[in-house]
């Protein structure tokens, strides 16, 4: 951070023009902050407190001997002189970029967003942006680094349209990145079941869902491009299940009123990521895709403040290269992972979002992080990584806990089982609260009830962090059923409980098997037990409606970007985002950027900021490997998880926050001190690959609860405990109705803060209420 | 095409299956003339004289025989080296027997005793034969042949050869039948509903053949 | 739980390995195996040694990293899951187990447990997709109805997680349950029907070319698949090829 010098200015509301030499402004103190990475200058003002008229202000004061602002023609003007000029000496910038914070919303932050009725923006933004020819497509390279269902659609789509792509995934291949771990399904305004759906109601119940934090124009466009995405994955022969007339079933999920989530079984994800590889394949045989398996992205290299290229570092043999192209796209995914333990894949990191902010590109919302109620329990510290059941299981199960927490004891210590818990002695606390939607509350609301009633005592496993999902009164009413379909005695118990159970292994099979293979419990039998836990992050790097980062020519899709999502995810609408920004989105708003590079050449990857991009990702793992400290990688990782959980979880309030900033900071510093990695650079290193990624965890963290403290209200999957209504429900706030923009310029906690305005032009801003 | 599809490992297993299904109708047939001689020595004589001198059978079946067992045996052998050469490197612990059976992994070794005791059955049979008819040109006579083949089952040890023989004859069949219609595409559905049919066959044939073998020891 | 591990070592690519064996005491049987591995990793980096190498990364069974020989068997002594999915209650305190990487000349070892299965990659870019175009304009979803039957069938191969399994536990290390799945999928489906001739022969010409076995129907790979894919696609495979070489 570069120190210009201050200057005085008067803070202006109106046009110059309107102002009558008799009226009187405010003097403000302008500090020209240089960002030293994008070269983009910022004014941030301060207000002295200080007023005069116009006449009496001399816009030439610095050309003054005495450099003071006000004429001798105010009366006041010496006094006024001395405290402007004590004002200028104790300005401390340190404190300022702590108070500029709620000042105004952000120039920096232009968000190209279309003109004209919202059904109409994104045609009038195709069509009025530039494009690039087919022939000098030919001459353009992209680079995109992650292959999940965004980069791998993107990576197909930009191939398809004849531009050069590189393709960089840090697993042995494309077809393993974490998308492919997506149960659920996908949503889509297709209206096949003719239930009243449109692109409006998915529209305005993913803006909804994400408690109005959520960008209206990129959740519209997501909406309307939606139903393309179910055309173009059946015709690449992804097999989503289908009635017996032939035609594509639906299913319904969380917090909607249509069934508009198409499906694959339990493994929607899988299909969809298999439906992607596959048109990458085809692209890379054709030799548009040159693909990079096993390669970890440690730098994005910027050029005259453009991202020209990036330096990854091949995990087999640990050779660290220099990759150069006209654009970069990131689809790096979430970073869950931050918490050590959650639903990511164990190798899902931040560090090539964080390497980008570090050069400049600003992250948006790191505090809203969906935690997700049906996952298996944590069994012991030995634990690597959370598994999640679907969000499907609430549609029959019911959530309970025992009443009396004398029966929470026994069941603790083996002396009852749950099933001997009378009816009038559970608490049923989701119906209790939310009697509208029960069990089918969004996500953020069923977790922090099951905290709640954790932490008051009532947890059922031995830590006491588990609840119960219980199918037995399903298995009662649908065994019921079908012993009056059959014409079986419906009051015959073990017919029902038989027939019934038919019915659940049927629709729950394979979740019910895996749930016994974890957890050595037969689900069918005894209640399931769930715990929220970490899954999906709506926070991350911030785009513009052409999904372009504040770094020129760097773009970010899929979970990696901040946009459609809010403040929490509706279910089936992340396959739906990613696959929506690959294939439909990013391959035209490219085009946009691309258009003035069509005579740029190639880029060379021998220039000083490669170079020094280079040496500066060496440097920082010869560190790691050089520094012989004394604890594992892991060891950090789950003491930062610790923090993460127990300060920035599924509740927060302000001192908590503020302790796990100094915390955070803390052990990063123990971390650079004590770290030990074990091997060589320029080997097969898990370790050092590892180390690398809870660097940056480790920087991301302190951001994460900075930006939870800032946020001084509760939305979505961000609760604080001070913003809470006497019932224990959100309270939001009009006047944070923005997103958060974090500019890196040091340490994390020192961030500034850039805020883009959310208008909510077509929905109304309403309670979101489930009651 | 067809060059080129022999030349993929699918085409390969393909003609080492139709191979199979030839042998396999052969066997049954060389069967079912055999038995005879269990019950009628006129009958066995009088359909071994046609076999043995019918110019079709002789110059037509026979050569078509010859090579279908030898190109069994050649890309039998064949596919073996290739496969061992895919799976160069061994497990310090393998369990086998947890996925498949032994037949179906041990189908070289069972070959390689068939291919011993088919020697030796050219031995016994085929080269007298030849001798007979093409060589020293001797008279035919339409009432040898039961006779030779008694004489042949004198010897306990040959017997018990035989008899081990058709013992892991059995074992390639049973995984060589329903092998061999997978590899023309049958779908496992369809191969089970011809499982006993594959039973029937693997074992009821070699067992006949030893039944032959050991009834001609005994009875004179 | 106290164990004996018998774990394959291998610096690299190019260094000959050789088992080594580590005694492991303190295993909890809610564990999951790859967890066992992750305790004896921090017991070796703790003793400064160098940690085992495998691959891993979903462990939840779905993304197909995770790769171990164990004991003899693909993934290890339980059925229809992958390695991460493998709990140590399956063993006993006392066993001796046997960690191998997948072994195949297609799959060469890259370090320790950590193998090279590129070589499904290339064969699934030699023909497994269907040639569409991605940007957008196709028809509507539901102007293509599907069967059911066969639309469940063809999901059932497409779950393949491309683990190597199959390849693994065959004696000959044929990779035609892979390659026969993903033939299945698209040749059930009236999408994929049009380039159906091409794909099977490329597929299967790309198959030999990386030095992957022949089929000998034994039937392993069927039943260490975590996925339960059907032997039945390979015979369909093998029906595909003989159709696509007829009309040719």
């Amino acid at each position: 951070m570069s120190k210009k010098k201050l200057t005085y200015s008067l803070n202006y509301r109106r046009p110059k023009s309107e102002y009558k030499p008799s009226d009187e402004l405010m003097i403000c103190i302008r500090y020209y902050h240089k960002c030293e990475i994008t070269q983009k200058t910022k004014i941030i003002k301060k207000s002295t407190g200080v007023k005069c008229k116009l006449k009496d202000w001399n816009s030439d004061w610095h050309k003054s001997p005495d450099r003071t602002p006000i004429k001798y023609t105010d009366p006041q003007y010496k006094k006024k002189n001395k405290i402007l000029k004590d004002k200028v000496k104790s300005f401390d910038i340190e404190e300022l970029f702590k108070t500029v914070k709620n000042d105004s919303f952000s120039d920096y932050l232009k968000s190209k967003l279309p003109n004209g009725p919202i059904e109409k923006k994104w045609t009038n933004h195709k069509n009025s942006i530039n494009l690039v020819s087919p022939a000098n497509k030919r001459n353009i390279d992209v680079i995109v680094v992650g292959t999940g269902l965004a980069g791998g659609s993107a990576c197909s789509t930009l191939a398809e349209l004849g531009y050069n792509v590189k393709a960089f995934c840090f697993q042995d291949s494309p077809r393993r990145a974490h998308s492919i771990a997506a149960q659920g399904g996908i949503n889509a305004a297709k209206n096949y079941q003719g239930d009243g759906d449109s692109i409006y109601r998915l529209f305005y119940d993913t803006v909804k869902g994400g408690d109005y934090r959520s960008r209206e124009e990129n959740v519209y466009r997501l909406a309307e491009v939606s139903a393309n995405i179910i055309d173009q994955c059946v015709a690449q022969g992804v097999p989503f299940a289908r009635d017996y007339g032939g035609l594509l079933d639906n299913r319904s999920f969380g917090g909607v009123l249509v069934s508009r989530t198409f499906y694959a079984k339990g493994q929607t994800g899988q299909q969809l990521l298999l439906g992607a590889y596959s048109a990458m394949n085809r692209q890379i045989a054709r030799g548009k895709i040159e693909m990079y398996n096993r390669h970890e992205m440690l730098d994005v290299v910027l050029v005259d403040g453009k991202a020209r290229g990036i330096i990854t570092r091949n995990l087999v043999n640990g050779e660290i290269e220099r990759h150069s192209a006209h654009a970069v796209v990131l689809a790096t995914g979430g970073y869950g992972n931050v918490f050590y333990l959650s639903t990511n894949a164990m190798g899902s990191n931040v560090t090539a979002a964080w390497k980008a902010h570090k050069r400049g590109a600003y992250f948006a919302n790191p505090c809203f992080t969906q935690i997700h109620p049906t996952c298996i329990p944590v069994s012991g510290d030995h634990q690597s990584k959370l598994t999640l059941m679907s969000e499907s299981l609430r549609n029959d199960g019911r959530i309970w806990v025992p009443k009396n927490i004398k029966d929470v004891e026994s069941i603790r210590n083996g002396s009852l089982s749950p099933t001997e818990i009378l009816e009038e002695n559970r608490d049923y606390f989701l119906e209790r609260r939310y009697p509208a939607f029960g069990n089918l509350v969004p996500r953020d609301v069923a977790s922090r009830a099951a905290k709640e009633r954790c932490d008051a005592g009532f947890g059922v496993n031995k830590t006491g962090e588990a609840v119960y999902l219980d199918f037995a009164s399903a298995i009662t009413r649908y065994g019921k059923e079908q012993a009056l379909i059959n014409g079986l005695d419906d009051s015959n118990s073990e017919v029902v409980e038989k027939l019934g159970k038919e019915i659940i292994k049927k629709k729950y099979g394979n979740l019910f098997q895996m749930y016994e293979k974890i957890v050595d419990q037969n689900p069918y039998e005894t209640p399931m037990m769930i715990y929220p836990a970490v899954h999906y992050t709506m926070g991350g790097i911030w785009v513009d409606y052409n999904l372009m980062t504040t770094i020129p020519g760097l773009y970010a899709i899929g979970e990696a970007n901040f946009s459609d999502h809010g403040a929490n995810r509706l279910g089936a609408s992340a396959l739906m985002q990613g696959l929506a920004d690959g294939y439909f989105v990013l391959p035209y708003t490219i085009g946009d950027y691309l258009s003035d590079d069509i005579s740029t050449g190639p880029i060379a990857n021998d220039t000083k900021e490669f170079i020094e991009a280079e040496n500066n990702a060496k440097e920082k793992l010869d560190h790691l490997i050089n520094n012989k400290g004394s604890k594992s990688v892991d060891y950090f990782h789950k003491k930062l998880g610790k923090i993460m959980w127990n300060k920035c979880g599924m509740a927060r309030n302000k001192k908590d926050l503020e302790s796990a900033i100094k915390e955070i900071s803390e052990l990063r510093n123990d971390f650079y001190k004590e770290v030990k990695v074990p091997g060589e650079q320029n080997e097969f290193n898990e370790e050092l690959a590892k180390a690398g990624r809870v660097a940056d965890f480790l920087e991301l963290g302190e951001l994460f609860a900075k930006d939870a403290l800032e946020r001084e209200e509760s939305c979505g999957g961000h609760f604080r405990d001070e913003y809470q209504t006497k019932e224990g429900e959100a309270t939001r706030k009009k006047e944070f109705q923005f997103v958060s923009a974090w500019e890196y310029v040091g340490e994390p906690k020192n961030a500034i803060l850039h805020k883009e305005k959310l208008e909510y032009e077509n929905i109304e801003v309403k309670e979101r209420s489930y009651k | 095409m067809m060059q080129n599809f022999i030349s993929t490992s699918i085409g390969k297993k393909v003609a080492m299956a139709i191979s199979a299904i030839f042998l396999m109708v052969f066997l049954l047939q060389h069967f079912l003339i055999n038995i005879t001689s269990v019950f009628s020595e006129d009958l066995f004589n009088m359909l071994s004289h046609f076999m043995g001198t019918n110019p079709l059978v002789q110059f037509v079946l026979q050569p078509v025989l010859i090579a279908g067992v030898i190109f069994h045996f050649v890309m039998g052998f064949y596919l073996e080296i290739q496969n061992r050469r895919a799976s160069k490197y061994e497990y310090f612990k393998e369990r086998g027997g947890a996925n498949s059976t032994w037949m179906s992994r041990n189908m070289i070794w069972s070959g390689l005793v068939i291919l011993s005791f088919l020697v030796l059955h050219f031995i016994d049979f085929w080269f007298p034969e030849m001798n007979y008819k093409y060589i020293e040109f001797k008279p035919e006579d339409p009432n040898r042949y039961y006779e030779e083949l008694v004489h042949k089952f004198e010897d306990i040890r040959r017997v018990i050869f035989y008899c081990i023989s058709f013992v892991l004859l059995s074992l390639h069949l049973l995984h060589g039948f329903s092998s061999s219609l997978k590899s023309m595409g049958a779908n496992k559905s369809y191969a089970s509903s011809v499982k006993n049919l594959s039973v029937i066959y693997s074992v009821g044939i070699p067992l006949g053949f030893c039944f032959i073998a050991i009834f001609h020891h005994f009875t004179h | 739980m106290k164990l004996t591990l018998k774990i394959w070592r291998q610096k690299n690519a190019e260094s000959r390995g050789g088992i080594v064996n580590y005694d492991i005491d303190d295993i909890s049987p809610d564990m999951s195996f790859l967890e066992m591995l992750d305790v004896l990793n921090a017991d070796l980096i703790s003793k400064d040694e160098e940690p085992v190498s495998f691959d891993h990364d979903c462990r939840e069974g779905i993304c197909g990293s995770c790769s171990l020989f164990i004991n003899g068997q693909a993934h290890g002594p339980d059925r229809r899951i992958t390695t991460c999915q493998l709990h140590m209650r399956k063993f006993k305190d006392g066993d001796t187990i046997f960690i191998e990487p997948f072994r195949a000349k297609a799959f060469p070892v890259i370090k320790d447990l950590v193998v090279d299965r590129s070589a499904f990659d290339r064969i699934q870019q030699s023909g497994g997709y269907i040639s569409v175009n991605t940007s957008g304009n196709t028809q509507d979803a539901n102007s293509i109805p599907i069967n059911k039957d066969d639309a469940d069938t063809a999901f059932d191969a497409a779950t393949c997680i491309g683990c190597g399994a199959c390849v693994a536990t065959c004696k000959n290390s044929s990779a035609m349950l892979f390659v026969g799945a993903k033939v299945s999928q698209y040749s059930l489906l009236p999408q994929g029907k049009t380039e159906a001739s091409r794909r099977v022969i490329n597929m299967v010409n790309q198959m030999d070319l990386e030095g992957f076995g022949n089929c000998s129907n034994t039937g392993a790979c069927e039943v260490e698949c975590p996925k339960g894919i059907s032997l039945d696609n390979i015979a369909r495979m093998n029906r595909e090829l003989m159709k696509a070489s007829v009309k040719k």
